[in-house]
């Protein structure tokens, strides 16, 4: 019995370390259990994540509410940007109250998927609570990781609002918001991003190799079960450096399914529906090449190499993605398009997302062309061919580039590719070494992230969509769609002359 | 007097308006319109959108001159607003009553 027990551990412990060491980056909170020391925090650290915060803000306004604005007619304008701004503002009273607890707190038997809400209103938390980065004995203050983890939360169900812009009633719009990060972005973000910290997996790992040498089952099971209390996606392997999962096709799968509950626009089809201002659109799409530096540099949650790899695959691939999109549509429709150009970059940001941290920057280059040509495809082809009314095309840019990176990331993350490869904070307690990369697994567990998060949330906000539907109801009448959102809905006109 | 309309190519507005001013013409209306002739439309495309433009955007002149430079005036059109392309525009002339100074009371071609 008792070497029975003891082998099952070593076992699972090779599991871990294998796939594992681990991986899914951008997060991790769980306070650290180390009391040896007081904790210091690093200025430049604190600097850059506070620079990359407001750089993810950025992002979303005015880059996400400009980029959407420009493409919708002008009558519908406002009506885009009082949906991003208030998606902003709405989510950010609610990670604060309970969202960030749910994504980032033990969550007790449900610790799987899901928080608990022991953080709710930053309980327990001050100046001094450290949270922990991908380094051992590196922390930053948790509320800065609040506050960064906050900017995703935001940007997340705002991605979602251009799958059926111009169409949507605004009441019934921000119950699904509130209804959506509640139910599936903050479990998202626990199962990709929840666990220890590396001084945590040094810990128990150490406490499991003295408890396994001694002969302690009870303590070897206790330390086995502590290495093992991450979110699901996280056991799994799946790597996500910042939120190809979590952010991207989990706004993007949610997308599709709002613009097929939704409908059509009325006149789509026949009608000329073309965007009012590619000037903001470029604006915005700019903004969010600018944005999204914090968004994957700043994922590495401290100022070092790897946040500099990060940004310069963030460069590498985004740039690719913007050259390969503007030659495809230029061989395939006979003319290179501005919005062509701005959307293929949108894309290779989307793709290198969750690559950002573990790709090298050629293979990063890589990346992007193919999100860059495949997305092509997708917006215009199979959109096509299958008659959605994807308005402002997050499903073809979010979702596919968000399929292409997060595969892609297992095979990027390659060493013999160039890549960082899968960390593994196990086998040498605390100290971050290379485990050997192994394709199938690398890329299974990706694949299997993917299918969870495609149907985990394309379920849930099909659910969702419905529920509010039922009860208040998503569609404006035809009247007011004709009008355009924003008079009949907020009383104001975008421009006057 | 005579009120010309021509309908032109925006990008040779500047060119037709140092040719009136060439030979004389003292005041211009110009507005910017949308319309269609022989050209119809043309197309857009944004992604996968194709749309079919069928108002193609255009400037419009008015001015009216006194008899004696109607043909001067219309020949100038004629030659500056000309690409030889589909597109070009279209000159209307048509007869007019009376004109009035708002200022001064002259009217006719006094107010011209």
């Amino acid at each position: 019995m008792t070497d029975k027990g003891i082998s099952g551990v070593r076992m699972t412990m090779k599991r871990l370390t294998n796939f594992a060491g681990v991986a899914a980056m951008t997060a991790l909170a769980a306070t650290p259990a180390l009391a040896q020391e007081p904790i210091t925090f690093d200025k430049g650290d604190i600097a850059w994540m506070s620079v990359s915060t407001i750089l993810v803000l950025l992002m979303t306004l005015p880059g996400l509410a400009l980029f959407y604005g420009g493409l919708v007619r002008s009558k519908n304008m406002l009506s885009v940007l009082t949906q991003v701004f208030s998606i902003v503002a709405i989510v950010a009273v609610i990670w604060i109250v309970y969202g960030y607890s749910l994504a980032f707190s033990d969550g007790g038997a449900l610790n799987l998927y899901v928080g608990g809400l022991s953080k709710m209103f930053l309980a327990g938390m001050d100046l001094n609570t450290p949270a922990a980065t991908f380094s051992n004995g590196v922390y930053i203050p948790e509320y800065l990781f609040v506050m960064f983890q906050m900017t995703f939360a935001c940007i997340t169900p705002a991605l979602i609002v251009g799958a059926f812009a111009e169409r949507v009633k605004f009441s019934a719009l921000i119950v699904f918001v509130v209804l959506w990060v509640t139910l599936i972005y903050f479990p998202m973000a626990h199962m990709v991003w929840w666990w220890g910290g590396p001084d945590y997996f040094a810990a128990q790992a150490t406490a499991l190799a003295a408890a396994t040498a001694a002969g302690d089952t009870a303590a070897a099971e206790a330390a086995q079960a502590a290495l093992s209390a991450n979110g699901l996606l996280f056991n799994w392997g799946a790597l996500d450096f910042a939120g190809g999962t979590v952010v991207h096709i989990n706004a993007g799968i949610a997308g599709l399914v709002g613009c097929l509950v939704i409908g059509k626009r009325v006149g789509y089809g026949k009608e000329s529906m073309p965007p009012h201002s590619l000037v903001m659109t470029m604006i915005g799409g700019a903004l969010l090449w600018v944005g999204w530096f914090g968004f994957n540099a700043g994922s590495n949650l401290e100022a070092n190499a790897v946040s500099v790899l990060a940004m310069l695959n963030t460069f590498t691939a985004t740039a690719g993605a913007a050259v390969a999109w503007l030659l495809a549509e230029w061989a395939m429709k006979g003319k290179p398009s501005l919005l062509g150009l701005v959307t293929g970059a949108v894309a290779g940001l989307v793709a290198v997302t969750p690559a950002s941290g573990w790709g090298g920057p050629v293979g990063c280059m890589f990346l992007g062309i193919v999100a860059g040509v495949v997305c092509l495809i997708f917006c215009t082809t199979v959109k096509n061919a299958f008659g959605y009314d994807d308005s402002l095309d997050v499903f073809g840019v979010h979702c596919i580039a968000g399929i292409i990176g997060a595969i892609g990331t297992g095979i990027l993350v390659n060493p013999g590719l160039g890549g960082a490869g899968i960390p593994d904070y196990i086998s040498q307690p605390g100290s971050l070494i290379v485990a050997d990369y192994v394709f199938g697994t690398a890329v299974w567990a990706q694949v299997k992230a993917v299918i969870f998060t495609l149907l985990f949330s394309g379920i849930g906000s099909f659910i969702i969509f419905k529920i509010v539907d039922i009860v208040i109801g998503l569609r404006p009448s035809v009247d007011t769609e004709r009008e355009g959102l924003d008079l009949a809905e907020h009383g104001e006109r975008a421009y006057t002359v | 007097m005579k009120l010309i309309i021509a309908v032109i190519k925006p990008f040779k507005l500047e060119e037709v308006r140092e040719a009136l001013t060439t030979i004389g013409v003292q005041g211009l209306m110009v507005s910017e319109v949308k319309g269609y002739g022989r050209q119809s439309g043309h197309t857009e495309i944004y992604r996968g959108a194709e749309y079919v433009v069928n108002f193609v955007p255009k400037i419009k002149l008015e001015l009216v001159v006194p008899d004696a430079m109607v043909d001067k005036v219309v020949e100038a059109l004629a030659s500056t607003a000309k690409t030889g392309k589909i597109g070009d525009g279209k000159v209307f002339v048509l007869n007019v009553e009376q004109a009035l100074r708002v200022r001064t009371g002259e009217t006719g071609d006094d107010a011209l």
